[in-house]
């Protein structure tokens, strides 16, 4: 497997504070706190509907908080700026994976957009890719898909991962391998914060229920 | 940065060279809409002539506007557009690469096509050259105001029509001057000034249209 390069950023603790999202008209969730140290991971759950997916929009600042403030080594961040841009990657429940590409041009094309040129076949094997680097997007099951959106990870150094049900359509051995990689990431002091129904072997996870932070049915 | 732009541009460009069917059919919509006119209003050369600019810039208009509406949403519906606005590269940037991207693809073919449609559109000889400046200077805002358009109606499904409502209007001054400039040089009069306030409209919707189209991408993706 790769060696992993530097990061863009140093791993530093990450927390929110009293946060609350809004969707539409409903509150989807107020008053949510946590705290995150380097080399930690924080396994969202809940049913659906309680906003995990919202959360880690919110985290990677592609949604505004109603409320709250997040923080980054202890210092009040702007979700919007290039800083914290630079110090996540996250992986949505879509995979970005173009149909007329191939699975080595859609990586290069990420990892080099994050200035990343070098080890793409590299991280392509770290998720049993290889042989399928030259195969256009639209020959790819959604599996693998998904891991070549995943492979992201193993491509570009950050330190903030925010994995949106990273393991949803990936086989036993693609689990395994993201579990792997998971462990690798916070043994350097990466941050990981997934959402996920299922526990895919992220161990030593702080659980975050986002069914406790439902909003009270409007006053 | 530059090399990020470089790289989501060449991306955009091959994307459409292989999936090919967006710029060919754009070109072809321009012939089919243009080679209307002959057939409708009857083949009088002295008619076709009075109406070739005009005819000419509409049906470009409207060309361009047709493929307008994948210009985001694509990247929109399989997540491409998340990852855009959380690369390093800050949205804008991305927006005007991505709408120079679909002007090599449908505007550059547009001028390329515009002077054989003009012969068959009986264009005075007169008009040629500044046609194709026209257009060379013309079909950047087409698909920079475009952008605005596309990224206003990006969530929607079948925004195809709204979209035009919302671009159509904003083409109008792209016309005026572009079939000004074509009429001053068949009637010897100066071109210039309606040349000049074209590459002032490009390189005001250069600065202008990204901060809008990316400003609406935002509000999308939240």
């Amino acid at each position: 497997m790769t060696t992993a390069p530097d990061w863009t950023a140093p791993p530093a603790p990450f927390a929110a504070r009293d946060l609350a999202c809004i969707r539409g008209d409903r509150l989807v969730f107020a008053g949510l706190s946590f705290d995150l140290v380097p080399g930690g991971a924080l396994l969202l759950y809940g049913p659906n509907g309680t906003g995990k997916s919202s959360l880690l929009r919110l985290l990677a600042g592609l949604l505004p908080a109603a409320q709250g403030m997040l923080l980054w080594n202890d210092a009040a961040l702007r979700p919007v700026s290039e800083e914290h841009r630079a110090r996540l990657l996250y992986v949505g429940h879509v995979d970005a994976v173009k149909p007329a590409l191939t699975a080595r041009e859609t990586l290069a094309f990420w990892a080099g957009l994050a200035g990343q040129a070098d080890g793409i076949d590299a991280a392509l094997g770290a998720f049993g890719l290889g042989h399928l680097a030259d195969v256009p997007g639209r020959f790819l099951s959604a599996g693998q898909k998904k891991r070549l959106n995943l492979a992201r990870l193993a491509a570009i150094p950050a330190p903030l991962w925010l994995l949106d049900e990273p393991s949803v359509s990936l086989d036993a051995d693609s689990v395994a391998l993201l579990a792997l990689l998971i462990t690798r990431h916070t043994a350097r002091g990466g941050l990981v914060i997934a959402a996920s129904h299922v526990d895919f072997g992220l161990r030593d996870a702080a659980r975050l229920d986002l069914g406790a932070f439902i909003a009270p049915v409007a006053a | 940065m530059l090399a990020a732009f470089a790289r989501l541009f060449r991306r955009d460009l091959r994307l459409a060279l292989r999936q090919g069917s967006a710029s060919s059919s754009v070109v072809v919509f321009f012939v089919l809409a243009v080679t209307l006119f002959p057939l409708g209003v009857g083949p009088e050369t002295a008619v076709l002539a009075h109406i070739a600019s005009g005819v000419l810039w509409v049906a470009a208009l409207l060309a361009a506007m047709l493929s307008l509406d994948r210009l985001f949403q694509a990247d929109f519906e399989d997540g491409s557009l998340d990852l855009l606005a959380l690369a390093p590269l800050p949205l804008e940037l991305a927006v005007l690469a991505k709408a120079g991207a679909h002007w090599a693809t449908t505007g550059l073919p547009l001028i390329l096509a515009s002077p054989v449609l003009a012969i068959l559109m009986q264009l005075d000889a007169g008009g040629y050259l500044t046609l194709v400046a026209a257009m060379a200077l013309g079909t950047p805002v087409l698909s920079l105001i475009g952008g605005i358009g596309a990224a206003l109606t990006v969530g929607i499904r079948r925004g195809g029509v709204l979209l035009s409502l919302l671009v159509l209007p904003l083409y109008i001054p792209v016309l005026i001057f572009g079939v000004g400039a074509v009429e001053a040089a068949i009637d010897g009069l100066t071109q210039r000034p309606q040349l000049l306030i074209l590459a002032a409209l490009s390189l005001a919707a250069v600065v202008l249209a990204p901060l809008a189209a990316a400003a609406a991408l935002r509000l999308n993706l939240e």
